[in-house]
C-alpha cells in the first residue's frame, strides 16, 4: 500500500497573502457576493496591499468594485449595477465612472451577466439571450453579437443576444464554511452565483468564516447548502468577518454604520478618503478587523 | 375617515395596475410601489406572488419593512432570472428618466463613455422589459424625468422593442406609469406615452408642464380613482402605520 492512498484529498488551506501572491497583474478576475452581500472583502482588501494592476473585475458590484477602481487597480469592469442596497449608488465607483478613470467599461444587464458566467461554466463560446434586445447595453458594447435561430416556432427566426463567455482567470468568494479541501456551505437565504464563478474560473479561492472538518459541514445544515465542491477549489482562507463590511448572512449581518463612514470618506475629499485609507486599510486584515473593532467602540460612546 | 392622501390615491393607482394579473410575481422596487402590490394582493388581486424582496415568497402580506411571516417558496436571485426569462412576473421599477418612447434609464445620465452623473447601471431592466410585464414608479414628476430622449435606454420601449426585431418584442409589454401626478401608459400614437388619468387636484395643464415631451391626450381624462375606505383602512392600518409614504409622496 502506497502512502498516497491514506493521504486522502489535499490539505488546500492557505493564507490571505499566499492567495493574493498567486494572482497576477492583467488577470481577468470575478468577486462572488451580491452588491453587498457576502463579499470576499479581506481578499479584496489584500488585493489593495498588493502592487497587483491592470485587473480586468468581473463582479455584481459592491464596495468590492468601489475599493479596486478608486486605488486604481482598474482597467476594464464588467458589472451589472454597482450597488451598497441601503446607499443605492457607490461613491467610489460613481467618482471613478464620472472621472473617467476606469479605461474599458462593460456594462450588463444582471440576467446577461449570469449568462455569460453559464456560458464560460460549460465551456461555450456563448449563450443566446432575450436580455439586451433593443437596450442601450448592446449600442455602448458593439462588440456584442446577435445570434440568429435555425429553428422557426412560429414566431419566425428569433435573432438573440450571443452573450459571450465571461471566462475568469481566478475567482474570489466568501462563503461560511469549508473544509480544508475545498467543500463549502452558505448558510444564509441565497448562494448567489459563487458556484458559477467557481466553474467559470481557472483558480478558485474560497474564504470562509471558518475551516471545519468534513463531518462538521453538514451537522447543523442541509446538504443541499453545500454549494462548491472541491473539485473546483484551489485555495481555502480562515477569514473570520472577512466578509466585512458586506452581509455574511447568520454569521452577521450588513455592518451599516461602517458603511457609511465609508461612504461618507468616499464622498469626501481626497483628504478625508486618504484619512480612511490610513485608519482601515494601511495594514493587514488582523489590523482592519482592530480598526473596525475601534470605530464601533467610538460609536458607542 | 380623513380624506386620501395623495400618497394614498398613489398607492390605490399601482394596486390597480397588478388587479389583473393573476397568478404571477410581482416585483415591486421601492416603497409605494411595495405598498401598492401588497394592498393589490389584499384587495383585488389575492393570486399575487410576492416576495420580501431578498429571497424568501411570503405566503402572508405583512406590513412594510415587517420581517415575519410564513414562507411559501424560496426566490433567491438566480431563480429570479429564471422566472424573468419563463415570464410570469410584473416588475415596477424606478426611473431616472422616461422618454415619450417608453424607454427608461437608470444606467447614467450624460454620455455613457463618461457620465456627468453615474447612477446604479443597467440593473435587470433591458432583460426585464423584453421578457415580461414592467411597469414604473416616479415619486416626483419632472421635466427632468420625463424627457425627449433618454441619455441611456436601460429599459426598452416598444417602439426599440419593434425595431430590434420579433424577439426583443414578442414580449415586451410597458403596462403602466404611475406618478405623483397622474398614470400613464404607453396606448398614445405609435405606441408613445399617454395621458390615462390625473391625481385628484392635479390638472391636464399641470402634467403636460411637467412633462418634457408632448403627451398623448384622448378627450376627457379622467380623474384617478380614489382609495375605497376598505383600502385606506389596509393601507393606514395594516400596511403602513407608520405613514412612510407620505416621505415619499409629501401631500399635495
Amino acid at each position: 500500500m502506497t502512502s498516497a492512498t491514506h493521504r486522502g484529498p489535499r490539505d488546500k488551506r492557505m493564507s490571505i497573502d499566499d492567495v493574493v501572491s498567486r494572482l497576477r497583474s492583467g488577470m481577468t478576475i470575478g468577486i462572488g457576493g451580491w452588491g453587498p452581500r457576502r463579499k470576499p472583502m479581506a481578499l479584496v482588501r489584500a488585493m489593495l496591499r498588493s502592487d497587483l494592476t491592470d485587473l480586468t473585475l468581473v463582479s455584481w458590484g459592491g464596495a468590492d468594485v468601489g475599493l479596486l477602481v478608486r486605488a486604481g487597480k482598474v482597467r476594464k469592469l464588467v458589472y451589472a449595477f454597482v450597488s451598497l442596497d441601503s446607499i443605492p449608488l457607490e461613491p467610489n465607483f460613481q467618482r471613478a465612472r464620472q472621472a473617467g478613470t476606469i479605461p474599458e467599461i462593460v456594462e450588463l444587464d444582471e440576467g446577461m451577466f449570469q449568462t455569460g458566467l453559464r456560458a464560460a461554466a460549460q465551456r461555450l463560446p456563448f449563450l443566446p439571450a432575450r436580455a439586451g434586445l433593443g437596450s442601450d447595453v448592446l449600442v455602448n458594447n458593439p462588440w456584442l453579437a446577435t445570434v440568429t435561430s435555425p429553428y422557426d416556432e412560429g414566431h419566425g427566426h428569433e435573432e438573440l443576444v450571443a452573450v459571450p463567455a465571461l471566462r475568469l482567470d481566478a475567482a474570489l468568494v466568501h462563503l461560511n464554511r469549508a473544509d480544508p479541501h475545498g467543500n463549502a456551505t452558505y448558510l444564509g437565504p441565497d448562494p448567489y452565483f459563487d458556484d458559477l464563478f467557481a466553474m467559470a474560473a481557472d483558480e478558485v479561492y474560497v474564504s470562509v468564516e471558518q475551516v471545519v472538518d468534513t463531518a462538521g459541514l453538514t451537522v447543523d445544515t442541509p446538504v443541499q447548502r453545500l454549494l462548491l465542491s472541491r473539485m473546483l477549489v484551489t485555495g481555502v482562507v480562515e477569514t473570520p468577518h472577512g466578509a466585512h463590511f458586506t452581509t455574511c448572512t447568520p454569521d452577521y449581518e450588513r455592518d451599516e454604520a461602517f458603511q457609511k463612514a465609508y461612504v461618507a470618506a468616499a464622498s469626501g475629499s481626497d483628504d478625508e478618503w486618504a484619512e480612511f485609507e490610513q485608519r482601515f486599510l494601511a495594514g493587514d486584515e488582523d489590523a482592519y478587523q482592530a480598526a473596525v473593532r475601534a470605530f464601533h467602540e467610538e460609536e458607542q460612546k | 375617515m380623513s380624506e386620501p392622501t395623495r400618497a394614498d390615491v398613489c398607492a390605490a393607482a399601482i394596486a390597480d395596475a397588478f388587479r389583473d394579473d393573476g397568478e404571477i410575481f410581482a416585483s415591486p422596487m421601492g416603497m409605494l410601489p411595495t405598498l401598492g402590490v401588497r394592498l393589490a394582493k389584499l384587495t383585488t388581486n389575492p393570486e399575487l406572488v410576492i416576495s420580501d424582496g431578498e429571497s424568501l415568497f411570503l405566503a402572508g402580506v405583512p406590513p412594510l419593512f415587517a420581517k415575519a411571516d410564513v414562507v411559501e417558496g424560496w426566490i433567491p436571485f438566480r431563480k429570479v432570472f429564471d422566472v424573468v426569462a419563463n415570464g410570469p412576473r410584473h416588475v415596477m421599477m424606478g426611473a431616472t428618466q422616461v422618454d415619450r418612447d417608453g424607454n427608461q434609464n437608470i444606467s447614467a445620465i450624460g454620455p455613457f463613455a463618461q457620465p456627468r452623473r453615474q447612477l446604479l447601471g443597467s440593473r435587470g431592466a433591458p432583460g426585464n422589459t423584453v421578457n415580461n410585464r414592467t411597469s414604473y414608479w416616479v415619486p416626483k414628476h419632472s421635466t427632468r424625468v420625463f424627457v425627449e430622449r433618454v441619455d441611456v435606454v436601460s429599459g426598452v420601449g416598444p417602439r426599440r422593442a419593434r425595431e430590434a426585431g420579433a424577439a426583443a418584442a414578442r414580449f415586451n409589454d410597458i403596462h403602466r406609469i404611475v406618478t405623483n401626478l397622474a398614470v400613464l401608459d404607453l396606448g398614445g400614437p405609435d405606441d408613445t406615452v399617454r395621458l390615462r388619468s390625473v391625481h385628484p387636484g392635479v390638472t391636464v395643464a399641470e402634467v403636460q408642464e411637467a412633462t418634457g415631451f408632448q403627451l398623448a391626450v384622448e378627450g376627457e381624462v379622467p380623474t384617478t380613482r380614489e382609495p375605497t375606505v376598505e383600502e385606506l383602512v389596509i393601507i393606514r392600518e395594516v400596511l403602513d402605520p407608520r405613514s412612510l409614504r407620505h416621505r415619499e409622496v409629501p401631500d399635495a
